[in-house]
């Protein structure tokens, strides 16, 4: 990746790979609204960005010039994947996402409360009275695997084969042609020795509700549920220990605010509903498969659209000071979780993680700072949030 | 279109004011995609289907100490699905 020709114009030739994007993108984001809310590049067989909240909500909600199919964009096109519902549209998308909307309702996902509570306090009980620690990998990344395995019914052992399927097929993927369908075929492997064993023998578990689950009398067949298991998997691991470490990465530098959460329980939801906006981890991605005209700009069929929800998260003219963190900000319709008809169904999950994450963390380390002689690294391309954060703990 | 959002302040509680305005809310059932925001910020209003989408409760009339709730289930959706009526 270090071989990239770099962007010498944002407008005409982005690249959401080049590392000043995926170190600070907000100026870039701040300079394209002005000058080009619309800006497209021929890297990625072409592709368009907008950067106004409006213009991401008008191509969210047109599902008949933009598809799903494909959700990440990507240096080739490869061959078609579907992992429904996200990458289905208009008319399968609405029953295969009905399937899994009652595992994830707010009353559901309080079922799992518990367990991530434990799995929490082992983590916080495990970092002791160290006096540092990497708040990405010794907490924020083990929660949410944790939780999805129990959800989905796969060992929680199995971590880490899942986060190097989904930085395979999240990050190198995006240029690595074979890398990307290496990890689909392993995955795909994966879940398929799942899916039969749980033919055999039923356990209480999502996967085994994938299996039983009819629509309009039919079963789904094993490639429907052997995507939607992937999706879960990794839809449901790195975008939440991205946004959990986000919340830290900003407490760990605002002394203000990480005491002002302690001190106010009641703020924790508004908290991390603009923690949510500032941070927002998942860029999705539309491919123009109807050419149409978005604020004047020709979308041309073919091409793909970088749909950035954090990017939609920041526009001024949504989100009075968008840069600034306002814990009790009281106007907050952000995109985070998408909007339209792929709302992220894993939305309430995310949330319950967060806020039991930080609720549980804060209790134990009401106090703690980046560390200033290791930096945090962050992640590149689809979900944006740190995979290094060294902290000091304690005052 | 942000300006207009008043939630410390509404009508009906100056003094002066005699015509007494009865609030509802109402979730528009198309727009709304369950983002459960209103569910969150004000549960006496809202609740949840099966599926998490979310719908007035009874026949979506707004007490008085909970028209500040209101608003902020209003201003808090993505989707703009939740109206507030007046009548």
């Amino acid at each position: 990746m270090s071989t990239r020709p770099s962007s010498a114009d944002w407008s005409t030739d982005f690249d959401h790979l080049d590392p000043r994007w995926a170190e600070n993108p907000y100026p870039i984001w701040d300079e394209l609204r002005q000058k080009c809310p619309i800006a497209h590049t021929e890297r990625f067989q072409g592709a368009y960005f907008p950067s106004r909240y409006e213009d991401v909500r008008a191509i969210a909600y047109d599902t008949e010039h933009f598809s799903s199919r494909r959700p990440v964009v990507r240096e080739v096109r490869p061959p078609l994947i579907p992992a429904p519902p996200i990458t289905s549209d208009p008319p399968d998308h609405r029953p295969a996402k009905q399937i899994l909307l009652p595992a994830f309702t707010p009353e559901a996902i309080a079922r799992h409360e518990p367990c991530t509570r434990e799995i929490c306090r082992e983590l916080l009980g495990r970092i002791g009275d160290s006096k540092r620690c990497d708040g990405a990998v010794e907490y924020s990344q083990e929660i949410p695997v944790r939780v999805i395995a129990h959800m989905l019914g796969v060992p929680e052992q199995d971590g880490n084969l899942f986060r190097k399927w989904i930085k395979e097929v999240l990050e190198i993927g995006i240029t690595d042609f074979a890398v990307l369908m290496r990890a689909q075929g392993e995955m795909i492997g994966y879940f398929a020795e799942k899916i039969a064993a749980r033919r055999a023998r039923p356990e209480d578990d999502l996967i085994c509700y994938l299996v039983n689950v009819r629509v309009e009398d039919r079963p789904l067949t094993d490639d429907h549920i052997n995507g939607t298991l992937r999706l879960l998997l990794i839809a449901g691991i790195d975008t939440t220990w991205s946004a959990i470490g986000s919340c830290l990465w900003h407490l760990a530098q605002h002394a203000d605010d990480r005491r002002r959460l302690t001190a106010e329980q009641d703020l924790m939801n508004s908290a991390i509903e603009e923690f949510l906006r500032a941070y927002a981890p998942v860029t999705m991605a539309r491919e123009v498969v109807k050419e149409t005209q978005i604020a004047g700009c020709t979308f041309k069929t073919g091409h793909m659209v970088l749909l950035s929800f954090p990017a939609a998260n920041r526009d001024p003219a949504m989100f009075p000071d968008a840069d600034r963190v306002i814990l009790d900000r009281v106007q907050n319709r952000h995109a985070t979780f998408g909007l339209g008809i792929h709302r992220c169904v894993g939305s309430n999950l995310a949330r319950m993680e967060i806020r039991v994450a930080l609720t549980e963390w804060l209790a134990r380390f009401p106090e703690f700072r980046l560390d200033p002689d290791a930096p945090t690294t962050w992640s590149m391309g689809t979900v944006h949030g740190p995979r290094e954060l060294p902290l000091l703990l304690g005052a | 279109m942000l300006s207009c959002l008043s939630v410390r302040e509404h009508p009906g509680k100056s003094a002066g004011m005699s015509a007494t305005k009865i609030l509802k809310v109402r979730v528009d059932r198309e727009r709304c995609q369950g983002h459960a925001r209103c569910f969150a910020l004000a549960p006496e209003l809202f609740e949840l289907d099966q599926f998490g989408n979310g719908r007035e409760r009874g026949d979506g009339t707004v007490p008085t100490a909970l028209e500040d709730k209101a608003r902020l289930a209003q201003a808090n959706c993505p989707e703009m699905a939740v109206e507030i009526i007046e009548e």
